[in-house]
């Protein structure tokens, strides 16, 4: 590479490197209302037993956000879903890292099964927590099964840090291979 | 000097302690700088005319330097007594009668905890911590999350709150007053909003705040209240904060049975009105943007009734 090339690239890589390190890190504070709404309200359901539900198309807005997978994993926790799910291994209720998925691993699947309820334990946690902290704990728990880009895990969580963040763990490969 | 937050304004022993220290080594430095530029400007002023290589110079020199060396290991061996000597003075033992609080470090706020001789005599109470004048009280502090710093500069130094240890520290108050502490340690977005108010009471005045705070929170008597009950219940604010003597009861957010009763909201940021309230409740982002409190846009009747609950809970 020559100089006069060099001068171009090297600015041109770090703007590119600011941009993309910025959707990878933005807080959208003010805009949390505004982040996908969607109606919580009571809905009738298709449910039947048998075959699981297909995946949804579509992703949640934090998929590509690592903050909002870091305040996921910490909401995680404050909502007590560990209780049942453990940290993501399954205890009372379903394990979330495998590939394994009742009601579908898609981000409206996911977002529905928090809002909604599910059969056999899962409460219902409609109007009880906000659309925005919904849509990080679906990409929270989509992150669990490699559902996320690696490099949008949470490399340094904003609260009390119980083991080693997500981005310095060995990768494990995508456990997720799509539902059985 | 005077001031709600300042270490040069004592109200109490622990304070007296290190602003008293904290003079005595300001006016040592005052003299040793004196003397360090009144010899140089002198050094400059009476320099040799020429070169002079004389003994008795060499040796003049030596005896400057010595007793130069000798002076400063003597000032800070003075230092260093006069600060064990304070140290001894913070961490001195206190009395049978001391009071305990349980201090409780969050993101960012403070929860100061009063136990009682049954466990449902425990008393939350959220950035306001209440004492009495002139009676020991003994700290025992804790953070939930990440390292927070203990901070009332009219009281005591600071102490760092460290998460799963547990850190105690004494301090008194000898004058009534309301002080200002804040967290001394960055511990996130909202740091610099992370105060609380001490407000030190003579003793039967404590007492009896003990004693309001201990109960639970009274049924909503009006209409109007009794809808802004059931918006907290079947809303969101119940998942997060806990009013005792009603189905909400958790612990993520800060204890609101007594919310009314307090100076300030937010920890320390706002003033206890109506109006702050409201803005809080709707949109507390744009006030302490990254705070763990979500938006929650809710309809202008379902508002003014949660406000006329929340203002029943005294």
């Amino acid at each position: 590479m020559n100089d006069r090339s060099r001068l171009v690239v090297v600015p041109l890589v770090a703007c590119m490197l600011i941009v993309w390190g910025c959707e990878r890190e933005a807080r959208p504070f003010e805009q949390l209302v505004q982040v996908q709404k969607r109606s919580q309200s009571e809905t009738g359901t298709e449910l039947a037993a048998g075959t699981p539900l297909p995946p949804s198309a579509g992703t949640s807005p934090f998929q590509q956000n690592a903050w909002g997978q870091s305040e996921g994993k910490r909401l995680f926790t404050a909502y007590n879903c560990n209780g049942c799910h453990a940290n993501g291994g399954g205890a009372i209720g379903p394990a979330l890292m495998d590939d394994e998925w009742i009601y579908g691993f898609g981000p409206e699947n996911i977002f529905a099964s928090i809002v909604e309820g599910r059969p056999d334990g899962m409460p219902s946690f409609r109007n009880k927590i906000p659309d925005y902290q919904v849509w990080q704990l679906v990409a929270y728990v989509q992150s669990m099964s490699g559902q996320t880009p690696i490099d949008t895990s949470s490399g340094r969580s904003d609260h009390l840090q119980a083991r080693t963040p997500e981005i310095i763990q060995p990768y494990q490969g995508r456990i997720q291979t799509g539902h059985k | 000097m005077d001031g709600l937050q300042s270490a040069l304004n004592p109200a109490g022993p622990q304070a007296s302690v290190i602003a008293a220290i904290t003079w005595t080594f300001f006016a040592i430095g005052l003299v040793v700088y004196a003397l360090v530029i009144g010899v140089c400007a002198w050094a400059i002023f009476r320099r040799r005319r020429t070169a002079d290589n004389a003994p008795e110079t060499d040796n003049r020199l030596t005896w400057v330097v010595a007793a130069a060396v000798l002076a400063t290991v003597a000032t800070v061996i003075v230092l260093s007594g006069i600060s064990v000597v304070a140290g001894r003075g913070l961490t001195a033992p206190s009395g049978d009668n001391a009071v305990t609080i349980d201090v409780i470090g969050h993101q960012w706020w403070w929860e100061f905890q009063y136990r009682g001789a049954m466990a449902s005599e425990l008393v939350n109470s959220p950035n306001e911590m209440h004492i009495p004048v002139g009676i020991p009280v003994v700290i025992t502090a804790i953070s939930r999350d990440v390292i927070h710093s203990f901070w009332t500069p009219n009281l005591q130094g600071k102490r760092d709150l460290i998460p799963g240890f547990e850190t105690q520290m004494r301090l008194q108050a000898d004058a009534p007053g309301i002080y200002r502490g804040q967290c001394a340690e960055f511990c996130g977005h909202q740091h610099a909003h992370m105060a609380f108010q001490v407000i030190a009471e003579p003793a039967d005045a404590f007492q009896s705040w003990l004693q309001q705070q201990r109960r639970a929170a009274p049924a909503p008597s009006t209409a109007d209240a009794q809808r802004g009950h059931d918006v907290f219940m079947n809303g969101t604010c119940a998942t997060c904060h806990t009013i005792r003597g009603t189905s909400a009861g958790s612990r993520i957010g800060p204890e609101l049975t007594h919310l009314a009763s307090r100076k300030r909201i937010a920890a320390g940021t706002l003033e206890q009105t109506r109006d702050h309230l409201a803005r809080w409740i709707v949109d507390s982002q744009s006030i302490k943007p990254g705070n763990r409190m979500p938006p929650n846009p809710l309809s202008p009747d379902d508002l003014q009734a949660l406000l006329t609950y929340l203002e029943t809970l005294r």
